[in-house]
């Protein structure tokens, strides 16, 4: 079937089977961001954003794409490199397969809410697994960009 | 006490990993970004059954799918049996595999390997594969599992390239037993023996990247690996075994890796686009689904401890006895070594009123996934029996749980029987306890408080040792070159694999060679690139492969005076490495390394690069003290960690902010272990919890606030006073949180998990 | 994974219903277990192009259409003033935010999951699901109704004066409930819903009642559990009690 969207802000036609899942047809595209944790939507490594919502396009048919905007973190790269340096200077970053995930969906929490309280990142981010950082790594550097934003300084 | 009060430039800084901003901005730099799309797809297919031969394999109707370019049974395999563990050779695990066997002996074992030129295309062959099973009867239970009178080893080709005690035909894997002193005696004069049983089961690493390689011909048509992997020479080794192939035939790279936490020790999926690629000459990718690498991967060893412990009534252990039975699984990897660190760790912590041990183990094949390696390889296990029944003993005796461990803990300057008699040269494990408890606020907090409607609050503590690398076994290598800038090229066969050791091997680097840590270049690790190293594996890499890195540059700095005493028409014992510059010592007169380097490259005998290698005859311990705070809820036996709190001696940590993720990740998955992460086996002993929608990790709702903080001691073996973190970091979570649960509700919970049925179940009992 | 042949993104609701009379063919939902499945589909029926995505107030009722996703009643203003957050804090442990964009109510309604949070909550409110061809019908009975080839067009929430507490038990914080509960007082009816136990939920109702804890142990004894990977039997049944007696006393008026 032939579908046509926005991805990465540029008009794109793709021709994808019924059951192709949004995933696999944006690495076919190149946007290897979005990575492939689980098959049961459960660890948000393959979260975009799709008309501005992070949805996760493991479980998500291709086609249903058809007529909408995505982006990946390859789109995004100016918002993120705003505040990943901050998670970087924790360490947190670690193995790095969970980050774009994480990043998108902080992106996404960043839109929706510009001054969240740490348990309002908890909650949003609770459908970002990571195996290595033990979360609060990543929560202290998204509290420090944050204060960064707000005070100017660290 | 002799810690280093050094300041240094760039160790013991916090710098950021070199690849973080990578990373974080999603650039591909994994195993499936940097290989192509169109290899073939290999699949394999599994087996149903336990325990079963195939009878009979027709492939002839699946070989006609389209898109399917071959299909490889038991039949097309080598027949020469090996092992997939990275381990050094000889190596403890026995050779037990063939890529394709005809006696298939887990619920998930390899049964015919696809290759196809989609995923579509593989999937549907393989429902068009007809196999007839002989099914046989398995053997399920690790309990039954030695002198079964069905065998999972039948073979007659079983093979150990080491003597570990294993004998296949009593289904057993290794065997040992180990004492010191007058056990029984001893056991007689203690005024209370306690005899406790713990079971824990067989983790799974869930790495958040699925196992994953590639393999093709390179330019010179020798077998080119691109693999997720922490052993790039094991796993060369491994291959050229298994394939029939040279060594000089094969080169096995990494990439950035998705995680690790050992499970990527095992060579747990290389061969079969080793050989698919061998077979069609073409470029094949093998990529695990989740639910392969939950069913056939290389989870951590399930094992039952029965510890036996003779005490005082003033609190002082005098004597154990520790038993482990160790479940491998179907096949042979790790199981003779991981089972030695659940004493060999968890025994020598209690060195400071031990007058006598036994530590005697059996590992036993059953038929169910094989294990492997996982972070803590053994003494997670360990520490939980071993801390359990220490806090039960405290409880018993009406004493705090953290005295009764001041009383009886390993201090520095002792040697350590149940360590192989090394001593514990740098040992802050005393210090960790103090400042956990007053960090922690121990007084306080482990009270036992009532905060109604059945919640109540309190804490419990554990302690844990580790190692540091393998002893007389691990070497670590590094090459270190000058660039024409000044800068330099630093290339190792140890895998980071998240953990940031390509960035903490480059501070030392700089700190050494007193420049930028940014002007060091790291490479790894690639077979034919790297120095040898064994890999990233047994919390070696700091400790021995940073000594290499020190060694190296060491080298490297007396080679750049040499160039430039040759420049400067004088001896080598006349000039001094100056950061950016050798001087005439007592004059102004300097050359730049710039000017050094290109002179190296100028009618030049002497490289201006240098390779070091090391290895140690100890492996000091990192210690550790944790404490948790958790609110307890005796009507639905809910946990809710509150806090957890932990002080660690890793030596002088290289790179503290590293060092402080890893101690905060491992608690958080020692957390997952302890409360949540189950392991259920179906009839066929294969796990249900097969996908994460079962298999449930924590999130981060579920781990409380962690706060870490550092003890220093100085390993005069280490490079700059350090020691390792990696895998110390997993083991207090189990028994401290058993010890905070106990207090709670009365009851001690020797199984894992620890769920909440069970909590609430034990009470609603009682 | 699931195979599907062929994608239509129906323009009625009666082309909708059409193609849904082959037994091989499905209405999407989130299609949030789309690669756990193992079966295959001959067209997947989407009727994201419907105009059902949207939640309508009025003095009456909410109007929630199938298309709805978890996100949306879980940020619902007027559904969540109403049920005092009660939809939202049924809706908000449920895996991630990525997750409930995409999970949608029709689905989760259809469905009648055992496990589902969406269902035990509605079922304590004045709820009925509208159908394409069986008309309106009340969640109780819906819940207790068999699969057929029928589409749930919407969900109606009746504005009846309403006091709920929802309350869950979960392993882990994003889990599957091992048992939900919600307990309601609705036009002079007090109200248990209770789902996961594992199997889908059951409302349990009563007109008068001493006190929490009296009407926890009626409940508990009218609810039947069951095993699975979660939880056993029995104490899913000490849940019952547990739940409903402190969500109960929440709700207060007992």
């Amino acid at each position: 079937m032939e579908i046509k969207m926005k991805l990465n802000g540029k008009n794109i036609t793709a021709f994808v089977d019924a059951d192709t899942v949004l995933l696999d047809l944006l690495r076919e595209k190149g946007c290897l961001s979005v990575k492939r944790g689980c098959d049961t939507s459960n660890c948000g490594l393959c979260t975009v954003l799709m008309d501005g919502k992070p949805i996760l396009s493991c479980s998500f048919l291709a086609v249903r794409a058809d007529g909408h905007e995505i982006y990946t973190l390859e789109g995004l790269q100016q918002e993120a490199a705003d505040f990943v340096g901050f998670i970087a200077d924790q360490g947190a970053d670690q193995c790095g397969f969970c980050n774009p995930g994480m990043v998108m969906n902080t992106i996404a929490l960043l839109r929706e809410n510009p001054d969240p309280t740490d348990d309002e990142i908890r909650a949003f981010l609770a459908g970002n697994l990571c195996r290595c950082s033990g979360y609060d790594g990543q929560l202290r550097g998204i509290r420090s960009y944050l204060n960064f934003r707000k005070e100017g300084r660290v | 006490m002799s810690i280093d009060k050094k300041e240094y430039k760039s160790v013991n800084k916090s710098v950021r990993k070199k690849d973080s901003m990578q990373l974080l901005l999603g650039k591909p730099v994994y195993t499936d970004d940097v290989t192509p799309k169109d290899a073939l797809v290999v699949k394999i297919l599994r087996s149903p059954h336990a325990n079963a031969i195939v009878e009979s394999i027709n492939t002839e109707t699946a070989k006609k799918v389209p898109g399917v370019v071959d299909i490889y049974t038991w039949e097309d395999v080598p027949k020469t049996r090996f092992a997939i563990a990275g381990q050094t050779y000889p190596e403890p695990s026995p050779y037990d595999r063939l890529i394709l066997d005809r006696h298939v002996r887990f619920s998930g074992d390899a049964v015919a390997i696809i290759a196809a030129e989609t995923e579509k295309a593989a999937l549907k062959a393989m429902k068009l594969i007809n196999v007839e099973y002989q099914v046989l009867e398995p053997v399920l239970d690790f309990r039954s599992a030695k002198d079964n009178p069905v065998l999972v080893h039948p073979e007659d080709d079983w093979f150990p390239p080491c003597e570990v005690g294993g004998d296949p035909k009593r289904n057993m894997v290794a065997s040992d037993d180990e004492i010191f002193g007058d056990v029984e005696g001893i056991l007689a004069e203690c005024d209370i023996v306690l005899e406790r049983t713990f079971h824990t089961r067989a983790f799974n690493q869930a790495m958040m990247e699925p196992f994953i390689c590639y393999a093709d011909f390179d330019r010179y048509g020798r077998l080119h690996i691109i693999s997720s992997t922490q052993i790039v020479f094991h796993t060369r080794r491994i291959l050229s075994r298994a394939l029939g192939l040279p060594k000089s035939k094969i080169r096995v790279e990494k990439p950035r890796i998705g995680g690790g936490f050992g499970a990527k020790q095992t060579a747990v999926c290389d061969v079969y686009p080793a050989f698919v690629a061998m077979k069609t000459g073409r470029p094949a990718k093998i990529i695990y689904t989740r639910e392969e690498s939950q069913i056939a991967g290389s989870p951590r060893h399930e094992m039952e401890i029965t510890v036996k412990m003779g005490a005082m009534k003033d609190g002082r252990i005098r004597v154990m006895d520790l038993y482990t039975l160790s479940n491998t699984g179907a096949y042979g990897e790790h199981g003779p070594t991981t089972v030695g660190l659940s004493g060999h760790k968890a025994i020598p912590i209690y060195t400071g009123s031990l007058e006598a041990f036994r530590f005697h183990y059996d590992v036993v094949y059953t038929n169910q996934q094989a294990a492997g390696a996982y972070r803590g390889y053994g003494a997670t296990q360990g520490f939980f029996a071993v801390e359990s029944i220490v806090s039960e003993l405290a409880e018993m005796l009406g004493m705090d749980a953290t005295a009764i461990r001041d009383m009886n803990m390993l201090k520095e300057g002792m040697v350590m029987p149940a360590y192989y008699n090394e001593i514990a040269n740098s040992c802050a494990l005393d210090r960790c306890m103090d400042h956990c408890r007053k960090m922690f606020n121990w007084e306080e907090r482990s009270k036992v408080r009532d905060m109604g409607n059945g919640k109540v609050r309190t804490a419990g503590v554990a302690m844990a040792m580790q190692g540091s690398g393998i002893s007389n076994v691990d070497v670590g290598s590094a090459t270190l070159k000058l660039s024409e800038d000044g800068t330099y090229n630093l290339i190792i066969g140890a895998a980071d694999m998240g953990t940031g050791c390509d960035t903490i091997l480059a501070q030392m680097v700089a700190e050494l060679m007193d420049c930028d840590v940014d002007d060091v270049a790291v490479f790894g690790a690639d077979s034919d690139v790297s120095p040898y190293d064994s890999g990233s594996y047994a919390s070696s890499t700091t400790y021995i492969t940073g000594q290499a890195v020190v060694k190296a540059c060491a080298e490297l700095k007396k080679r750049i005076c040499s160039i430039a005493s040759e420049m400067m028409n004088c001896t080598e014992d006349e000039v001094e490495f100056q950061s950016t510059c050798v001087r005439k010592i007592g004059t102004d007169e300097t050359v730049s390394l710039t000017d050094i380097s290109y002179k190296s490259q100028l009618g030049n005998t002497t490289p201006a690069e240098s390779t070091a290698a090391h290895t140690s005859p100890i492996s000091p311990p990192p210690f550790m003290v944790g404490m948790v705070e958790i609110e307890l809820d005796k009507f639905t036996g809910n946990v809710d960690i509150l806090g957890y709190m932990a002080v660690v001696d890793c030596g002088i940590p290289i790179n503290p902010a590293l060092a402080r993720i890893q101690a905060e990740g491992g608690i958080v998955q020692g957390i997952g272990h302890t409360l949540m992460e189950n392991i259920t086996l179906d009839s066929k002993g294969r796990p249900i919890e097969s996908s994460f929608m079962q298999y449930k990790i924590p999130t981060r709702l579920d781990m409380g606030k962690l706060k870490i903080e550092f003890e220093h001691s100085y390993e005069p073996t280490g490079p700059f006073g350090a020691k390792s973190i990696g895998e110390i970091v997993i083991n207090t979570p189990a028994p401290a949180i058993a010890h905070a649960i106990y207090r709670a509700t009365g009851v001690w919970h020797r199984e894992l998990p620890i769920t909440p049925e069970k909590i609430a179940m034990s009470l609603f009992e009682k | 994974m699931i195979t599907i042949q062929k994608y239509v993104r129906a323009q009625s609701l009666e082309e909708a219903w059409q193609l849904n009379q082959n037994s091989r063919n499905r209405i999407l939902g989130g299609m949030m277990w789309l690669r756990l499945g193992r079966g295959s589909i001959g067209t997947a029926i989407d009727i994201s192009d419907l105009g059902l995505d949207t939640i309508t107030e009025d003095d009456e009722q909410f109007s929630i259409g199938a298309m709805v996703t978890l996100r949306d009643i879980e940020k619902h203003e007027g559904l969540n003033a109403y049920t005092k957050s009660a939809v939202s804090n049924a809706v908000n442990s449920i895996v991630g935010v990525q997750f409930r964009n995409m999970a949608t109510v029709g689905g989760s309604i259809w469905g009648r999951f055992g496990f589902s949070d969406v269902l035990t909550v509605f079922l304590a409110l004045d709820t009925y699901v509208e159908l394409y061809k069986g008309g309106i019908v009340s969640l109780k009975e819906f819940a207790k109704m068999k699969y057929d080839n029928d589409i749930l067009v919407r969900l109606i929430v009746k504005k009846t004066p309403v006091k709920i507490v929802y309350t869950a038990m979960r392993n882990q914080r994003t889990d599957f409930p091992v048992l939900t509960c919600a307990v309601s007082l609705i036009n002079g009816e007090y109200r248990a819903a209770v789902g996961a136990r594992p199997s889908r939920a059951i409302l349990i109702c009563s007109n008068e009642m001493e006190n929490a804890g009296a009407f926890a142990e009626y409940v508990a004894k009218n609810v039947p559990t069951g095993d699975n990977l979660r939880a056993s039997a029995a104490y899913r049944t000490r849940l019952v009690k547990v739940l409903t007696e402190r969500a109960a006393a929440e709700l207060g008026g007992m």
